[in-house]
């Protein structure tokens, strides 16, 4: 990476660069004003799973991507987990050459369609662009052109099967589906390794599926994703939950060289207070699955999912919002948020907040639940909830919540979705001899993401604990480069 | 896909299937499950295994039709599929010499108890089983239950067959006999509920292996959440086997009923169409 300061100088020295640079004024470019998204009418899309983000057309990119100056210094990439070069994609979106723009997003991002969709980039590559930290002025919308190009190369039917090596037979084995194998299985089948990925589940995609509901990522999206996959040759195994179906033993002795754990963080919290196992409470895990992952809102699907009229949900991160705003579209008269800390604290992506509130989402920021009390069937009616301050920041940095004694009032519920966390998932640490793992149950990998067991590696949410997508994919990436260092190692001995 | 290769009805509404399942049957202990789907919008339910042939691949599950997904899964015949099947899912039994052991079945219970009294007779236990059901119809795999039980006592409540009379009954008449160890309890939470109030009375470590409602299986969703010794366990990952004395059977039968209309209203349809 010593050299990549000089990789961008002379990329951004090209012609065209140069060229595009020179054909519109700073001045011009930096009095544009950021591109709204087109979204679906907040009354229309509160009552349909259609997605909410309509995404940019031709033109509309095109004079967004004027906006970025092309910085000497592209601090935006930066900002970015996996470092894909923003300056140089954008400049292709202005000069409309949309497949490159593409072929520069997959550089670096096995999952471009998606990151666009679901990054904070608030948090990441526009917290670093040249008009958030120098000029004040909203930031280039990076994300919706990086779904731009992505969605333009789906949608053009020329979207190119990345090449793959030849195959060196070698078998190496991911466990789960999710964006963290998904992105490390691209890697490895490139380097020309046999890859198959496990999935516990009847369907591939991990979070992507069960988790992210279709108004805010359609799984045709992650469905194209998947396919691509499979035709660069990985091999993808259904209902196969490693450590049961098979140990990493057995596979070992089936003769795979290495294993990814992306296993994710599959345990929902509960907070553990009276009442909390009322039926209609549940995690937002088994709410989202029921309703993604099942269909359950479907007539024609067996699942089943209580439709409540008062909704409340518990927490303030994308798994809240996705719940709560699932909930209004089922039909809920009143579908709230409950968080224990202040609107600014809240850890949701910007976005989401916004779209919530406009589809009528009802915010009760510093309050917490204490209790759940059910009727004579067990069905939870209301929740006792207690107003908070904010007192000194705590560890993560934000002020801690603080209960206010005394000032517990009750609210009617008829369903309760509970999304304040998960926990790693044991299975695999569970199932496998002399793997290390933290007190909180996350596995404990070195820099180059290897376990104490030297054949497997891991990433995502099993190591971190509750993170992003993009940060889970650039784990996969990491590992994928490790892993194949490690087994061009062990070979040569 | 998983092929059905056999199918035996056992009564009215109690069928045996055989499933082509090969890691499922090699890597399955007594007491472990799992999880089928039957087509695109299906369900996902649990069944415990109720055994395996490990040279030909395949496990036995034993289904009491009740609502839609035990009947669409009954209607299927040999050479049909299974859409999916995952497994073996739960902790396996704990096996261990404990002397005498007690194990009671309630109906469709007797199935997954069969492979945990397997497992505890061959760990060298005096197994005495009591098959309990409303009549002599429900009573289930009475041989092979022999094969692996010292003693099988049947108690039916109509008693059209064995001694009439609840399963509590036929325990405790074993219990004030003889001294015993260990008690197993398997069948209708309610069933399972009163059986580990008997055992209770005596002092008698007891398990049961409890069948909850499950989404995922994996410990995702916490569907199957009771509670036990007042706190919080899921039954897919925790159990499926607990410590019956424990167990809030209330919760349990509580929590059972959350979909009671939705499974009404589906069952009806179902059978309209």
């Amino acid at each position: 990476m010593e050299n990549i300061t000089d990789y961008y100088k002379s990329e951004r020295a090209q012609e065209w660069r140069a060229e595009i640079r020179k054909s519109v004024k700073v001045k011009e470019r930096t009095s544009k004003e950021r591109t709204k998204m087109p979204e679906q009418e907040p009354t229309v899309r509160n009552k349909n799973s259609l997605e909410v983000n309509l995404g940019l057309a031709e033109k509309i990119a095109q004079s967004e991507a004027q906006r970025c100056i092309d910085c000497p210094d592209p601090t935006c990439v930066k900002g970015c987990p996996v470092n894909i070069y923003i300056p140089k994609f954008i400049k292709k979106i202005e000069i409309g050459d949309f497949l490159g723009a593409a072929a520069v997003l997959k550089d670096t991002n096995t999952l471009p369609a998606v990151c666009g969709r679901v990054c904070p980039q608030e948090k990441q590559c526009e917290a670093q662009c040249f008009y958030t930290i120098k000029l004040n002025q909203p930031p280039v919308a990076i994300g919706y052109l990086e779904r731009f190009a992505a969605d333009y190369e789906r949608n053009s039917g020329k979207t190119a099967i990345p090449e793959v090596a030849k195959p060196n037979g070698i078998k190496v084995a991911s466990i789960g589906s999710g964006p963290a194998s998904l992105a490390w299985s691209a890697d490895m089948v490139k380097m020309g390794y046999d890859v198959t990925v496990f999935e516990a589940l009847h369907e591939i995609g991990g979070v992507l599926k069960y988790g992210i509901p279709e108004f805010r990522l359609p799984n045709s999206v992650v469905d194209f994703e998947i396919d691509n996959l499979e035709k660069m040759g990985v091999k993808f195994v259904k209902n196969f939950v490693v450590g049961k179906t098979a140990t990493i033993d057995d596979l070992r002795a089936k003769g795979f060289k290495a294993f990814f754990v992306g296993s994710g963080a599959g345990l929902p919290r509960f907070m553990n207070i009276p009442g909390e196992n009322s039926i209609g409470i549940f995690s937002s895990n088994e709410y989202l699955t029921r309703v993604n992952l099942m269909g359950a809102a479907h007539e024609d699907h067996d699942t089943p999912v209580i439709i409540g009229k008062n909704v409340a949900v518990v927490g303030g991160g994308n798994t809240a919002m996705d719940s709560v705003r699932t909930a209004k579209r089922l039909g809920a008269d009143r579908a709230m948020i409950i968080y224990r800390r202040s609107r600014e604290e809240m850890p949701a992506r910007l976005e989401e907040v916004h779209h919530a509130l406009d589809e009528e989402i009802e915010f009760l920021n510093l309050n917490n639940p204490v209790e759940y009390i059910a009727d004579d069937k067990g069905r939870v009616q209301k929740v006792v909830l207690q107003k908070m301050e904010l007192g000194e920041p705590d560890a993560s940095g934000r002020r801690r919540p603080i209960p206010i004694e005394g000032s517990e009032y009750e609210i009617e519920v008829d369903e309760v979705v509970v999304a304040v966390g998960v926990s790693p998932n044991p299975l695999i640490p569970a199932t496998v001899a002399g793997l290390e793992t933290t007190k909180w149950g996350t596995i404990v990998v070195n820099d180059d993401l290897q376990s104490s067991v030297e054949d497997i590696f891991a990433g995502g949410d099993i190591v971190r604990g509750g993170a992003t997508v993009i940060l889970a994919m650039g784990d996969g990436r990491k590992a994928a480069g490790a892993m194949d260092k490690y087994i061009k190692e062990k070979i040569k001995k | 896909m998983n092929k059905i290769v056999e199918k035996e009805q056992f009564s009215e509404n109690v069928f045996k299937l055989v499933v082509e399942a090969p890691d499922v049957a090699v890597s399955r202990k007594a007491g472990h499950f799992v999880i089928i789907k039957i087509g695109e919008k299906g369900e996902r339910i649990p069944l415990t295994i109720a055994g395996s042939n490990p040279d030909k691949g395949t496990i036995d599950l034993v289904i009491q039709r009740v609502g839609v997904t035990s009947h669409k899964l009954t209607s299927l015949n040999v050479g049909d599929e299974i859409t999916d099947l995952v497994g073996p899912l739960g902790k396996a039994t704990h096996i261990e010499k404990f002397g005498t052991v007690l194990a009671a079945c309630g109906g469709v219970g007797t199935a997954p108890m069969l492979p945990i009294i397997e497992a505890l007779k061959k760990a060298g236990n005096k197994v005495i089983t009591v098959l309990a059901a409303r009549n002599k119809e429900l009573i289930i795999l009475e041989d092979q239950v022999r094969q692996f039980s010292d003693e099988v006592v049947i108690m039916t409540d109509d008693g059209s067959y064995g001694t009439k009379g609840l399963v509590t009954k036929g325990m405790e008449d074993i219990i004030n006999r003889e001294k015993v160890d260990k008690s197993i309890v398997i069948g209708p939470a309610i069933m399972m509920k009163f059986a580990a109030l008997t055992t209770k009375k005596y002092n008698i470590p007891t398990e049961a292996s409890l069948n909850t409602i499950m989404v995922d299986g994996t410990g995702m969703c916490g569907a199957c959440r009771i509670s036990v010794g007042g706190k919080t366990k899921f039954v897919c990952v925790d159990g499926p086997e607990f410590d019956a004395h424990q167990v809030d059977f209330d919760e349990m039968l509580m929590r059972l009923g959350a979909y009671k209309d939705e499974e009404v209203r589906a069952f009806e349809a179902y059978m309209n169409n």
